[in-house]
């Protein structure tokens, strides 16, 4: 049952035909062969993943299994927190970090029986698009271990493709959920701003932060998302709004729904394996009943430079808080509170994260605050503007993720030819809109290549559908990388 | 073009409270003015009018009951300072000897 989606794992166990601590110890035999060569996990939790497995075989055996999750064996990105189990944020500033609680989405994973096999790599502080940035190591992509397998969550994402996990969560913030999960050839689901609560996820840019799962299919994002979503009173943020039943309308088909195609998704420069893959799906998708239409949205040329303002402008104020005084690194020796924090920030944060301090400073500083983060602000509206418009006339709109497919290991030298990735997936951010990526084909070296829909805010249950209807008209999802 | 200066690093990077090594201040400079001068092509657009948007989903003043409910067990929380004493951070001297 490795490498088999939740949903078909956790039906073997109802059926008897296997457990959750035999397929815990399987999967922990492969993180302990494979997981060397990979770099997925920056810890891996066996003595509790096994201690919870235990318990979830107990339920099976007494008839009490607590739904569809209960015994999945999952990675979580190691940027929430865990109660006693060291979160790194892959970073130096928070190796020995010991959380006291666990964030809200996982003590609900946890609630409905999920087993945590360990935490997921990332890019330092969830900033980067390649895993690249981890201060401990970086991850490999387990189609081609010369290439990145995206990020900032590429630990949890290439965990699943390499079946080193069953499922994850990741976190989205510019686009670090879908971008790997189309570099790895998995599903990776955004959901809509406030639709999962925050609580317990090292910030980063709080108006832009989005936790969600990456799955074998849709259907296990599906029952990831459910287990997750709903209001939380310890985040404020988190949307009173009702869940749905996700896994009801999942199958309805595309049959009527109105997609748009829009021309700014398809640019001068993209990789034209890319285009082909997107074009040939939004094929497929006609062929299934679904009505396509050209759209527009003009704001999206402007969505990358906006970003690159209001993420690191978050950032630097989120990141102030790590100054040596009440957790994380300290350096000693310093003579002053200032040198103290100054040298600790200097030793603890890598070379990213100080760019996006640094560039976040600077765009809130006297002087320059209403030309950039003002005038950043104003253009995020309209990029918002766009998909207000784009949504009064169609359902859904259909996309690339990234314009071309993973890259090498120090390809992206230049910072800014690293965030050029994310200019299909940022807007989603910038708007709050929930948005999926799944597998749409491979480029001829055999590389995963990802469609993106992005839906109206707080449907969520469009977005799968859509992706769901794609996934099982197409073969994709039966590939595999021929890792271990 | 943004055409950011040695001066100007090292006065960001004062604000971020971030020691900069002098080969780091350098490389600082110039990839700051790169992304910037990307950065800067939201200039050509016209946003007069237009209301900002700090958070996509509108929100505001979320409320809760004034109840008291069980916090954190301090000794719990505490347990990941760097440095400390009895309940308190313990941090360099801060004000100057004036006895």
């Amino acid at each position: 049952m490795i490498g088999r989606p939740i949903h078909e794992l956790t039906e073997a166990y109802r059926r008897g035909e296997t457990t959750p601590t035999a397929a815990t110890e399987t999967y922990l035999a492969r993180i302990a062969k494979l997981d060397g060569e990979l770099g997925a996990y920056l810890t891996v939790t066996r003595e509790q993943a096994l201690r919870a497995a235990a318990d979830s075989d107990a339920r099976y055996r007494a008839g009490k299994a607590r739904g569809p999750l209960d015994g999945a064996p999952l990675a979580y990105k190691d940027v929430l927190c865990t109660r006693g189990v060291v979160t790194t944020c892959g970073s130096r500033m928070l190796e020995a970090f010991v959380p006291p609680y666990d964030a809200t989405a996982i003590e609900r994973l946890t609630a409905v029986g999920a087993v945590m096999l360990g935490k997921g790599n990332m890019d330092e502080f969830a900033m980067g698009s390649s895993t690249e940035h981890s201060a401990f190591k970086p991850t490999r992509n387990p189609w081609d271990l010369a290439r990145v397998p995206g990020g900032s969550s590429g630990g949890p994402a290439a965990a699943v493709a390499a079946s080193l996990a069953a499922g994850g969560l990741g976190t989205d913030t510019g686009g670090s959920i879908r971008q790997p999960a189309a570099f790895c050839g998995v599903v990776g689901l955004k959901p809509t701003y406030g639709r999962v609560s925050r609580y317990g996820l090292v910030a980063f840019g709080s108006s832009l932060d989005h936790i969600g799962p990456l799955a074998r299919d849709v259907t296990d994002a599906a029952l990831l998302l459910q287990a997750i979503a709903g209001a939380d009173a310890r985040d404020a943020t988190c949307l009173p709004a009702p869940v749905p039943d996700y896994a009801a309308t999942l199958a309805q088909g595309v049959k009527g729904l109105r997609l748009g195609l829009p021309d700014e998704y398809f640019i001068e420069g993209m990789d034209a394996e890319v285009e082909r893959a997107v074009r040939a799906a939004v094929d497929v998708l006609r062929g299934l009943g679904a009505a396509v239409e050209r759209i527009s949205l003009p704001a999206t040329p402007h969505a990358l430079a906006t970003y690159y303002v209001i993420a690191p402008a978050e950032a630097s104020s989120n990141l102030a808080r790590y100054d040596g005084v009440k957790y994380g690194l300290r350096v000693a020796g310093a003579k002053d509170l200032v040198e103290m924090s100054s040298r600790t920030r200097a030793a603890g944060f890598g070379a990213e994260v100080k760019r996006r301090i640094m560039l976040g400073t600077y765009v809130l500083s006297a002087g320059y605050y209403e030309a950039y983060y003002g005038r950043a602000q104003k253009v995020r509206t309209l990029v918002r503007r766009d998909f207000d418009a784009a949504f009064g006339r169609v359902d859904l709109i259909v996309a690339p993720v990234t314009p071309n497919v993973a890259f090498k290991h120090g390809e992206k030298e230049d910072p800014l030819a690293m965030y050029l990735n994310d200019i299909f997936a940022v807007p989603a951010d910038m708007a709050g809109l929930p948005a999926i990526s799944v597998p749409c084909g491979f480029s001829a070296a055999g590389l995963p290549i990802g469609l993106q829909f992005i839906g109206r805010a707080l449907d969520e249950a469009s977005v799968l559908r859509a992706a769901y209807a794609y996934e099982q008209a197409t073969p994709w999802r039966e590939r595999r990388p021929s890792l271990g | 073009m943004p055409g950011i200066t040695r001066e100007d690093v090292l006065h960001i990077a004062r604000l971020a409270r971030l020691e900069l090594s002098d080969p780091e201040l350098e490389t600082m400079r110039a990839q700051l003015d790169s992304i910037l001068t990307y950065i800067d092509r939201l200039k050509v657009l016209d946003v007069t009018g237009v209301e900002p948007t700090s958070h996509a989903v509108p929100l505001v003043n979320v409320m809760r009951d004034d109840e008291v409910v069980p916090s954190f067990p301090q000794d719990e929380m505490l347990r990941n300072a760097p440095d400390r004493v009895g309940e308190l951070f313990r941090v360099p001297r801060i004000l100057e000897d004036s006895a």
